[in-house]
């Protein structure tokens, strides 16, 4: 007998909870670090940008409308899925892009789950920290709270395939927003096996959806997107940043990209509050006190 | 019983006193701490919309001067200020809170003069609040280490900021007072048809010994503000103004490593439930949109009233629209001045004629205008459809539009049927609905049974098409700090 | 929804009519508007103007244990003709005494144009018998009272009994026809401004044909808000059922200045209709001798001392 033949995974984009190909039925290779073939990862079009943003429209309002409680628990479950399933995205880490040795993708994989951690345990915490009551000059209660901006385009840091995605996704996610993540082109597996990982996790459908495919084709549609309420420029090139800064500029987009600090993925600098708040809108309510 | 005795209340024509405020002929910029020449050798004047005469004329800066104006912050911010301890700073800010104080009469009547609005509103309002907002910031510049957890907040350098002229002296408060607590520089440019208050606070930034290029004003309409916010020396931009403008700057500023906050553009809603105090939302509506004639980003443009109270609603607003003063804004009892400039009386005029070529139903109480000066009488509009122009676009204008509703539900969708987000008013006695729409408002501010209220201490911003970034509380300190872990 | 006040139409005066609305009422709101109307300057060409209505439209009252009927003739004659030097100045609208002197104040008034008023009904308190109040408003009528100003039983109002108290103010009614009937609310005590609205509404529909404030026996008696509260639910009450009811400050009232501005929040709140002493009132004793000063200031351009003017 021969050895057991392996069965491969066939990678797919996320989109509204469902693991389906592009539309456009296009896909295209993805090679390791030693140029070997690793999948055939889905070329997602324009029209899956879009349908993408549809779905994070349409799970963003019922995702901001779970408990703070709620969201925190479903973030440490992400992170008690991809604990169980360290070995596969060590090995997923390890056999992407410029590669690097195993003990290096265990350590990303870790600092991963672990930013995951840091993140559910503030997801009731955050609008403490962020808003409060604000003393004005009058007989008013005065509050102000952080509220999820809507729906967020991340266009996801190249490498690491890891740790950039979920230190950049957990921020946008954990207020209440839906996110529309443009996975690494080169590295796009590890993204497609954190959408297996979060369609296990609870987490709502529509809430990530994520798109793999060739960036110059997928900025422009998500940029330009006038329902989409702020975009992390984070993985995009200058020029491609600035094409799709511009194009936010027409719908007074947000746009939000990671410093240099902030880059530095395994640090404490990597994680913030402040990235939370990157992505939400301060609402004030007044109300007058009175008798 | 007595006869009845004939008597008609009959206010005063009380007008302030223009007598505190000194003009010059011409106005310089306000660069690197004295007022100097224009390089581009343009003036333009700046007149006042109740009169129509010409108060002063003062300098159409250049790109020569917005060089040099840049190069001034960029030199006062290295030279010192950024460095400046805190309570250093905290104490220039309070001097110009104090000086503010001492001459709001001055200010509040020059910026009824400049801008037309009422009197009542420059002294109660706009002046008061601008001295508070450096009063307030004044005391954060030495406690920015208390104001963000387990980060450090460093300056950004030199920030451009562009106001309109709606608030004049107040948005030059909103943007300066936070910027200069937290250490850095700036160029402001106020808007061309209000630039005098802005000039004027150019005088009390001196006799507060500000060290010099730390604020410089200058002068000039969109070419100025276009150059200033390309100009590579700026860091940060901050705009307040028109969505379109912000749209351009937006396109500008992208991918310049320029940090950019703007504060745009509004149509909000007023939503009106049958419990609510009818009558205290008689003024809060009055409040809300025929405050400063409308020309308030925030203005409660549109009226949603739920079905079983709207005909009593419309019919103390228009009890009340009929008691409503419009004319000379310097009299004391003016409820509603002068609109800023002709151009913005047209647009006014232009979707008012829309509105009734639309098919709504105008009612205008029967007032007598000025003869002279761009004035227009406070104007309801019913039998109002989301669709029409008057519901959908910002009027900038005393021009309230009526729609009803009968389930909070269908409040909430054609509250939020905008792509702007700025503000929104709730009235109702149930708390548990109120705090239930608040959250479901897509509005950076929520007044609940209130309208237009402002604080140095409360943030104001927009969700959506209405801007990013705050202003006001500590969340108005981020736009002009980075923070270093 | 609004609140209906649970009472029963038909024992109510031909004029009561139940389930008129009740609006809540934002205190702070209320409040700012009141300030905002305080604000407005009056035009010193119709300070005269406004000085003249203030008193004719002034009850001159004297509510003292120590009352003597040479006290009521005096403040009478007053109220003929407030400043014995200066015939242009216009009578006041009533003199309101207590029901034992009612009779002493009718005499000394008779053919002026100065009506008599008497509080009656257990004032302040208002909480004797039923059967002895409205023997004491049936008395004060029958000794010539023209209007009669009762107060509103706070006891059953404050716990609840609307019945009660409705009840009340329409036996009130019957007994004091052909009187008019004023009903203090005894703002002081309502505890809200929720309270003094509905309370307003209760009086009204009950018959009242005018609302008053207060007695001026607590610390607390008008304010501009209270008036313009006041002023609010009088107007709804003329909106929605066609009823004109006056109303009555008193209590507090003791400058020219705070007259003026109950003129203004009555005129801009009700509209000139009712700046007339048919449908409003200043209850004051001492109001009298400033509005006099400010009369005279006004004629003379010099500030008034208070000795040129008699006490009562």
């Amino acid at each position: 007998m021969s050895e057991r033949l392996a069965v491969n995974k066939t990678y797919k984009q996320f989109i509204g909870g469902a693991f389906e190909r592009s539309e456009s039925g296009r896909s295209y290779p993805v090679v390791g670090a030693g140029g070997e073939l690793l999948a055939h990862a889905v070329q997602g079009s324009r029209k899956d940008v879009r349908d993408a943003v549809v779905a994070a429209r349409s799970a963003q309002e019922v995702w901001a409308g779970r408990t703070a409680y709620n969201r925190g628990q479903i973030l440490y479950r992400v992170a008690e899925v991809m604990e169980s399933r360290r070995g596969e995205f060590a090995a997923e880490v390890a056999r992407a892009g410029d590669g690097c040795d195993g003990s290096m993708a265990a350590a990303e994989t870790a600092a991963a789950i672990d930013r995951w951690v840091w993140y559910a345990g503030w997801a009731d915490k955050f609008a403490t920290v962020l808003g409060g009551a604000n003393p004005v000059a009058g007989p008013y209660f005065n509050l102000s709270v952080p509220e999820p901006v809507g729906v967020v385009g991340i266009v996801a840091p190249g490498e690491p395939p890891l740790l950039p995605l979920v230190s950049r996704l957990a921020p946008v996610i954990v207020s209440g927003n839906s996110a529309v993540v443009l996975a690494s082109e080169r590295c796009p597996l590890a993204a497609v096996t954190l959408a297996e990982t979060l369609a296990l996790s609870d987490v709502p459908a529509g809430v990530v959806n994520i798109v793999t495919g060739h960036r110059d084709e997928l900025v422009p549609p998500l940029a330009g997107h006038a329902a989409v309420d702020s975009l992390d420029l984070t993985g995009c090139g200058a020029e491609q940043g600035a094409d799709a800064a511009r194009q936010a500029a027409a719908t007074i987009t947000r746009v939000v990209s990671a410093s240099t600090a902030e880059r530095q993925w395994f640090d404490e600098a990597a994680q913030s509050p402040y990235l939370i708040d990157a992505f939400c809108e301060t609402k004030t309510v007044w109300h007058p006190k009175g008798r | 019983m007595p006869p009845a005795v004939d008597f008609s209340l009959d206010y005063a024509p009380a007008p302030e006193s223009t007598a505190p405020v000194r003009l010059a002929a011409q106005y310089g910029l306000f660069v690197g701490g004295e007022m100097v020449e224009p390089a581009s050798g343009r003036l333009a004047a700046t007149t006042n919309p109740a009169t129509g005469e010409k108060l002063a004329e003062v300098s159409v800066a250049d790109a020569a001067d917005v060089d040099r104006a840049v190069a001034a912050a960029r030199s006062a911010w290295e030279g010192g200020w950024r460095d400046l301890p805190g309570a250093e700073r905290a104490k220039y800010l309070y001097r110009v809170a104090r000086l503010l104080q001492e001459r709001a009469r001055e200010f509040a009547v020059l910026e009824t003069m400049d801008g037309g609005k009422p009197i009542r509103e420059s002294r109660d309002l706009d002046i008061p609040l601008a001295a508070a907002h450096f009063f307030y910031y004044a005391g954060w510049a030495d406690k920015l280490d208390y104001a963000f957890s387990g980060r450090r907040a460093a300056p950004v350098g030199v920030a451009a900021q562009i106001i309109p002229w709606n608030f004049p002296l107040l948005m030059a408060a909103w943007k300066l007072a936070p910027a200069l607590a937290c250490g850095n520089t700036v160029v402001l440019k106020p808007a061309p048809t209000t630039p005098l208050t802005a000039l004027l606070l150019a005088e009390v930034l001196r006799d507060a010994d500000v060290p010099a290029g730390v604020v410089n004003i200058i002068t000039g309409g969109d070419a100025t503000g276009a150059a200033l916010v390309a100009h590579p020396g700026v860091d940060k931009v901050a705009f307040t103004g028109s969505t379109e403008v912000g749209r351009a700057i937006g396109a500008e500023v992208a991918a310049t490593g320029k940090r950019l906050t703007l504060e745009l553009g509004g149509k909000a809603a007023n939503i009106v439930f049958e419990d609510a105090a009818l009558d205290q939302v008689t003024e809060g509506i009055v409040n809300g949109i025929y405050f400063n004639g409308g020309q308030v980003c925030c203005a409660g443009a549109r009226l949603l009233v739920q079905e079983s109270v709207a005909d009593a609603v419309v019919g103390k607003l228009r009890r009340r629209m009929d008691t409503l003063r419009v004319g000379d804004p310097l009299d004391k009892n003016t409820d509603i001045g002068a609109i800023n400039s002709q151009a913005q009386l047209d647009r006014i005029a232009e979707l008012v004629a829309a509105g009734v070529a639309e098919g709504a139903e105008l009612y205008a109480p029967q007032c007598e205008l000025p003869e002279r000066g761009f004035f227009h009488p406070p104007v309801l509009f019913t039998n109002v459809s989301t669709a029409h122009r008057i519901a959908r676009e910002e009027i900038f204008g005393p021009v309230l539009s009526v729609l009803t509703f009968r389930t909070a539900t269908e409040a909430v969708a054609k509250a939020n049927n905008t792509p702007y987000g700025l503000s929104a008013g709730i009235w109702t006695e149930k708390g548990s609905r109120l705090l239930w729409m608040a959250d479901r408002m897509q509005a950076g501010v929520v007044w609940a049974n209130t309208f237009n209220r402002f604080d140095p201490a409360s943030p104001f911003g927009g969700y959506r098409e209405s801007g990013h970034g705050r202003e006001g509380g500590r969340a108005g300190l981020l736009p002009y700090v980075e923070l270093v872990a | 929804m609004s609140d209906l006040l649970a009472v029963d139409a038909s024992a109510g005066t031909a004029d009561a009519v139940a389930g008129v609305r009740i609006t809540p009422v934002d205190a702070v709101g209320l409040e700012q508007r009141a300030a905002a109307l305080c604000a407005r300057s009056i035009k010193t060409t119709s300070k005269g103007a406004a000085l003249d209505l203030t008193v004719r439209v002034m009850d001159l009252t004297t509510l003292e244990g120590a009352d003597t009927p040479e006290r009521v003739k005096a403040l009478c004659a007053r109220a003929r003709h407030p400043d014995a030097g200066d015939r242009s100045v216009p009578s006041v609208a009533a003199v309101c005494v207590y029901p034992e002197l009612v009779s002493v104040a009718a005499e000394a008034l008779a053919g002026a144009s100065v009506v008599v008023a008497s509080v009656a009904g257990g004032f302040p308190a208002g909480l004797a018998p039923l059967d002895a109040r409205l023997a004491e408003i049936a008395g004060a009528v029958a000794a010539g009272a023209d209007e009669v100003d009762i107060v509103l039983n706070r006891s059953a109002f404050l716990s609840g009994r609307y019945q009660k108290a409705y009840d009340e103010i329409a036996a009130a009614k019957q007994s004091c026809r052909p009187a008019h009937l004023k009903v203090i609310l005894e703002t002081g005590e309502l505890g809200a401004y929720d309270q003094i609205r509905r309370a307003s509404m209760l009086a009204m529909v009950a018959g009242a044909d005018f609302i008053k404030t207060s007695t001026g026996k607590i610390g607390a008696s008008a304010t501009p808000a209270t008036a313009l509260c006041m002023a609010e639910a009088i107007r709804d009450m003329a909106e929605q059922t066609g009823r004109v009811v006056g109303l009555k400050l008193a209590g507090g009232v003791r400058t020219a200045k705070q007259a003026w501005h109950y003129l203004v929040i009555v005129g801009e709140t009700l509209g000139s209709d009712w700046l007339g002493p048919e449908r409003f009132r200043l209850g004051a004793s001492s109001l009298l001798n400033d509005v006099l000063m400010q009369r005279a200031k006004l004629g003379s351009g010099r500030y008034q001392r208070r000795e040129y003017f008699s006490v009562d």
